[in-house]
C-alpha cells in the first residue's frame, strides 16, 4: 500500500504528542517534582488538575472491579434510545414538511424558533415531566437530535433529482411508492451524512442529562466526584466518555459503510 | 390505421416568476404511426425536449390536443416509455433494480420480475452487472441500463430526448445500431429528439425539422427511404444519405444561424 509509511510515522507523532502531553502533566502537577511557581503550595496544582498517573490508576479501578458498567450501560441506552426516536420522529417530520407545502408553511416560523432555542435548557423541565430516570435523559437527547435528522431529510427530499423522481413516474409508480423508493431513499442518504453529528448530539444529550440530575450513568460520576472536590475522578470519567465517545463513532463509520454503498467514494479503484 | 400519437396545435408559453411570458412552442402538429420511428431535429434551444414533455405528459401544453390511439391524453402518458437526456436511474438501486422497477411499480412478483431485467440486461450487453450501482458503471452502460428500463415494460410509444448526446462518438454508434436492433424486434412508434442530423437521419423512418425558438414550429418534413436493416456508420456513405443530408440541411441551416444569433446577442 503506498503512503503506509508516512501513515506509520503519523500515528508515531500523534502517539508521542498524547504522551508528551501526558508528561507535562505529570512534571507540573506532581507536588514533589518541581518547586512551585505558580500556587504557593505544592498540592495546589494536583488540587486544580488532577494527577494523570492517579487518573489512570481511578480508570483502572472502574473498570477492573467492574463499578463503572452499569453506569455506561445506562449512557449508552439513553444514546441509543435518544438516537433512534428522534431519527424517526425526525424522519416522519421531515418528509411531511417537506411533501405538503402548507404544512410547511404554517409551521416553518415555530420549527425556526425550536431549533434556534438552546435546548439544553429544557433539561430541568424535562427532569419535572419525565423523572431523574432515564426518560428525561432521552427527551433531551431527541430534542438535540431531532432537529438534524428533520433538517436533513427536508434538504434531501426538496434536492430530489427532478430526472429521477419524472423517470419513476412515468415507470409507473404511485405517490406512495415514489415515496418509497424515491423520497426516502433519497432523504436516508442525507440522514446518513449527517449519522456522526447526530450519534454525538445524542451522546451530549444523555450525558448533560445525568448531570444536571440523575442516580446513574457516567454523567451523574463525575457530577458525584465533584462535589467531594475529586478532581481526578472527574478526569477519569470524562476520559472514559472520550473513549466512548470515540468508540460510537467508530461503530458509525462502520454502519456508514455498510449502508451508503451505493454512493460514489472518491478514487474508488480494485485491487489487482 | 389510427395513429399512435398525435399532438395538434400545440402551443406551450412559459411564464416566468416575474411575470414574462416564453412561447416555446407554437401551433407544432406532430403525427407519429404505429411502428414509425420518427426524429425531431432542430438547432438548440428550440423546445424539442418541451414537445417531448407535452407528448408524455409531464407538462401541460397552454393550447393544443394530444391524442394517444386515438384517445385524448389525461394526466401521464401510460402507452409511452421516455428515456432521459441526463441520469435519470436511482443512484440507490443496482443496475438490475432499476430495470425491475417499472414491473415493481405494477406489482409484478419480485423473482418474475428480476428474471425478465436479467434476459434485458443480458440484451442489452450488461449480462455481468446487475449487481453494480449506477455510479460503477460508465456513461454508456448507464445508457444501456436506461433503455432496458425502459423497454421492458414494453410501451407502444417510446420517446427519446436526445439520449445518446453525452456519450463519446463511437459508443454512440454503437448504441445506434442497438437501438436499431432492439426495435426491428417489434416496432414500436418511437419518438427521437436530436439535435445530430446524421442521426436522425440514419436512425428514421422520417425527419421533422423544427424553427429556431422562440414560437417554435415544424419548418419542413423528409421521408427517409434508405433501406432497412441498417448499419449508422457505413449507411452515412451512401449517395442517398448524402442527397437527404443536402436537402434536409439546406432547410435547417437557416434556423441554427438565427438561434446562434439570438445565443450571441445574449
Amino acid at each position: 500500500m503506498p503512503g503506509s509509511r508516512s501513515n506509520r510515522a503519523l500515528r508515531f507523532w500523534q502517539a508521542a504528542l498524547f504522551v508528551a502531553f501526558l508528561a507535562f502533566w505529570h512534571v507540573a502537577t506532581s507536588p514533589t517534582l518541581l518547586p512551585p511557581f505558580y500556587f504557593d503550595n505544592p498540592h495546589k496544582a494536583a488540587f486544580f488538575f488532577g494527577e494523570p498517573l492517579k487518573v489512570l490508576a481511578r480508570t483502572w479501578d472502574w473498570f477492573s472491579s467492574g463499578t463503572i458498567y452499569p453506569h455506561l450501560w445506562v449512557t449508552l441506552v439513553e444514546t441509543v434510545l435518544a438516537f433512534v426516536i428522534g431519527t424517526v420522529l425526525g424522519l416522519g417530520m421531515g418528509l411531511w414538511l417537506a411533501l405538503s407545502p402548507v404544512a410547511s408553511a404554517l409551521l416553518d416560523p415555530y420549527i425556526k424558533a425550536l431549533n434556534s432555542m438552546p435546548r439544553v435548557i429544557l433539561a430541568p423541565i424535562f427532569a419535572v415531566w419525565f423523572g431523574l430516570d432515564i426518560a428525561s435523559k432521552v427527551a433531551l437527547g431527541v430534542t438535540l437530535v431531532f432537529f438534524i435528522v428533520f433538517f436533513n431529510v427536508y434538504q434531501g427530499v426538496r434536492e430530489v433529482s427532478y430526472t429521477v423522481l419524472a423517470n419513476a413516474r412515468i415507470l409507473g409508480a404511485s405517490e406512495r411508492q415514489l415515496l418509497r423508493h424515491v423520497y426516502v431513499p433519497s432523504a436516508m442518504s442525507w440522514v446518513f451524512a449527517s449519522l456522526h453529528n447526530s450519534v454525538g448530539l445524542a451522546f451530549v444529550g444523555a450525558v448533560v442529562g445525568e448531570y444536571l440530575g440523575s442516580s446513574r450513568g457516567v454523567g451523574y460520576l463525575i457530577l458525584q466526584a465533584e462535589g467531594t472536590f475529586d478532581i481526578n475522578s472527574v478526569f477519569a470519567g470524562i476520559l472514559v466518555l472520550t473513549a466512548f465517545a470515540l468508540l460510537l463513532d467508530w461503530v458509525v463509520s462502520l454502519a456508514e459503510r455498510r449502508l451508503l454503498v451505493w454512493q460514489p467514494r472518491g478514487g474508488e479503484t480494485e485491487k489487482m | 390505421m389510427v395513429p399512435a400519437l398525435v399532438l395538434e396545435d400545440i402551443t406551450v408559453i412559459f411564464v416566468s416568476r416575474d411575470g414574462a411570458r416564453y412561447t416555446a412552442i407554437k401551433g407544432t402538429t406532430l403525427q407519429v404511426a404505429p411502428g414509425e420511428f420518427v426524429s425531431v431535429v432542430g438547432p438548440t434551444g428550440c423546445g424539442k425536449s418541451t414537445l417531448l414533455n407535452v407528448a408524455v405528459g409531464l407538462l401541460q401544453p397552454s393550447a393544443g390536443r394530444i391524442r394517444v390511439f386515438g384517445e385524448a391524453l389525461a394526466g401521464l402518458n401510460r402507452k409511452a416509455g421516455y428515456l432521459f437526456q441526463t441520469e435519470a436511474l436511482m443512484p440507490w438501486r443496482t443496475a438490475l433494480d432499476n430495470v425491475t422497477a417499472g414491473l415493481e411499480f405494477r406489482g409484478v412478483e419480485r423473482g418474475a420480475a428480476a428474471r425478465q431485467a436479467s434476459a434485458w440486461l443480458q440484451r442489452v450487453g450488461l449480462g455481468g452487472f446487475g449487481a453494480r450501482y449506477p455510479h460503477q458503471l460508465s456513461g454508456g452502460m448507464r445508457k444501456r441500463v436506461a433503455l432496458a428500463q425502459t423497454l421492458i415494460l414494453d410501451p407502444e410509444i417510446i420517446l427519446m430526448d436526445e439520449p445518446f448526446s453525452a456519450l463519446d462518438i463511437q459508443t454512440r454508434q454503437l448504441m445506434e445500431n442497438e437501438l436499431l436492433e432492439l426495435w426491428s424486434v417489434n416496432r414500436k412508434s418511437v419518438v427521437f429528439i436530436t439535435h445530430d442530423l446524421e442521426e436522425a437521419i440514419s436512425l428514421s423512418d422520417r425527419v421533422v425539422v423544427l424553427s429556431a425558438g422562440p414560437e417554435a414550429h415544424p419548418i419542413g418534413e423528409f421521408d427517409i427511404d434508405l433501406p432497412r436493416p441498417r448499419d449508422v456508420a457505413e449507411i452515412r456513405l451512401t449517395p442517398r444519405f448524402i442527397e437527404l443530408h443536402t436537402l434536409i440541411w439546406r432547410a435547417m441551416k437557416n434556423e441554427v444561424l438565427k438561434s446562434y444569433a439570438r445565443q450571441q446577442k445574449q
